[in-house]
């Protein structure tokens, strides 16, 4: 079995990473999943978060927004409408993404579908949480 | 025949014109390297994401319950053109070509008795297509503020076409830019965005794999199609800012050389002048001489 497999990160305006990757922790839609070789053939969507990239030089995170997340036997591909390297991560790029979290939120209170309403609510808790995790 | 002052100021005004079309077109060349670049790194993304659209498409695409923006409201009766430009001239034919194509399509729609609603982007189509269609104008997009074309300029354009479709405001969207080939070839194309197609790109990649989809698949395929919309605007704007640069750079390069043709024109014509009122004086001095 391979060790490694090949991970690729790309927004629309460029592609972040290319790598041999051990291990990809992805924020899914139903939730956080890790992907290793072989793993079984997935298509996934994103919600925004935290991706951590494991690979023989060396971990590393982005925070993603919105995209999904294509895993094959041999590879993974993320294609997100924004990634970030979490060390370029500001509190602007945090406000934003609460504002934004907020307002779906808002959004979602005026409607009578309570999941909707639980998911913004849950989007937005998780925002927060991030920043708190980043310590930003 | 002109006088040689008249000349010498036509030459240096020739001269004067030579070096902005020159300095134009450098400009341009280094604008170009730049929009290249950045539709080279739009390209990745965009091929992936329509490869896993294309077989999502695929799989669902024939059921009933594929989502709006796949499978077309049912009618073709209200067609948006969105008609994307640029923001200034001096580029050759590159607008009036985009506008050329809009204009023709939108004639054809209009002959089968559909009705049209146009969409622009960038100042210079909203003008070239002002006299015809201004009734059928619906929005317009302002992007000349914008210095780099990114990703959330696209959204924002894609938003706006979404919501009008979301109010049922038109049921085909296409997309008119200029593709990219080279420096000397830009092609105006026209491309349907709503409902989705991605037959070009479809079957293939995936080279058979059975996928998990997680969730559903109709809810990626609901989650992925706007963005899809989105994708497709941002290359084709992409696309269209190196086509705008690469016809800018051919125009003023036709045009710097045409300065230069009239320059070696207009100063043979000053010298022959020149020479004229030499011998012409010469004569006088000589006849006088002789008449003495």
């Amino acid at each position: 079995m391979a060790n490694t497999m090949q991970f690729d990160l790309v927004s629309p305006e460029r592609s972040l990473a290319s790598l041999e990757a051990t291990a990809v922790q992805l924020p899914g839609a139903d939730g956080d999943m890790t992907a290793m070789p072989d793993h079984a053939p997935t298509i996934t969507t994103l919600r925004p978060g935290l991706l951590k990239v494991q690979a023989p030089e060396g971990s590393s995170e982005y925070l993603v927004t919105g995209g999904f997340a294509q895993i094959n036997g041999d590879g993974l591909s993320v294609l997100a409408e924004k990634a970030i390297p979490v060390a370029e991560v500001t509190r602007s790029h945090l406000d934003d993404l609460i504002a934004e979290a907020r307002a779906s939120h808002d959004a979602a209170k005026a409607s009578d579908d309570q999941t909707i309403v639980d998911d913004a609510a849950k989007l937005l808790a998780d925002m927060e949480a991030l920043g708190a995790h980043m310590s930003l | 025949m002109p006088n040689l002052k008249d000349l010498k100021n036509r030459i240096e005004s020739v001269k004067s014109t030579r070096k902005i079309t020159k300095a134009m077109q450098m400009v341009a060349a280094a604008k170009l390297r730049r929009a290249q670049e950045s539709a080279e790194a739009s390209r990745p993304y965009a091929e992936r994401f329509n490869a896993v659209m294309a077989g999502l498409a695929a799989s669902v695409g024939g059921s009933d319950s594929a989502p709006k923006l796949l499978r077309g409201t049912g009618s073709d009766d209200v067609h948006l053109l969105v008609v994307m430009t640029a923001e200034r001239g001096l580029c050759g034919g590159f607008n009036s070509n985009i506008a050329k194509l809009a204009r023709q399509k939108a004639d054809e729609l209009r002959a089968k008795g559909k009705t049209v609603k146009v969409l622009t982007v960038g100042k210079k189509g909203r003008d070239a297509l002002k006299r015809d269609f201004s009734d059928l104008f619906v929005g317009h997009v302002d992007l000349s503020e914008v210095k780099r074309i990114g990703y959330t300029n696209a959204q924002d354009i894609a938003k706006d076409v979404l919501s009008r479709f979301d109010a049922s405001e038109f049921d085909v969207a296409t997309i008119f830019y200029s593709k990219f080939v080279n420096v000397v070839t830009q092609i105006p194309t026209a491309q349907q965005v709503i409902p989705a197609s991605f037959e070009d790109e479809a079957a293939g990649d995936d080279s058979g794999a059975v996928f998990d989809y997680e969730p559903s698949e109709e809810a990626i395929l609901a989650d992925l199609l706007p963005k899809g919309v989105a994708t497709a605007i941002f290359s084709a704007l992409l696309e269209n800012g190196a086509s705008e640069q690469g016809a800018r750079m051919s125009a003023m390069d036709n045009a710097t050389r045409n300065a230069g043709e009239m320059i070696d024109k207009l100063t043979i014509q000053f010298n022959r002048s020149r020479q004229a009122v030499i011998t012409n004086e010469l004569i006088e001095i000589i006849s006088g001489a002789e008449a003495l």
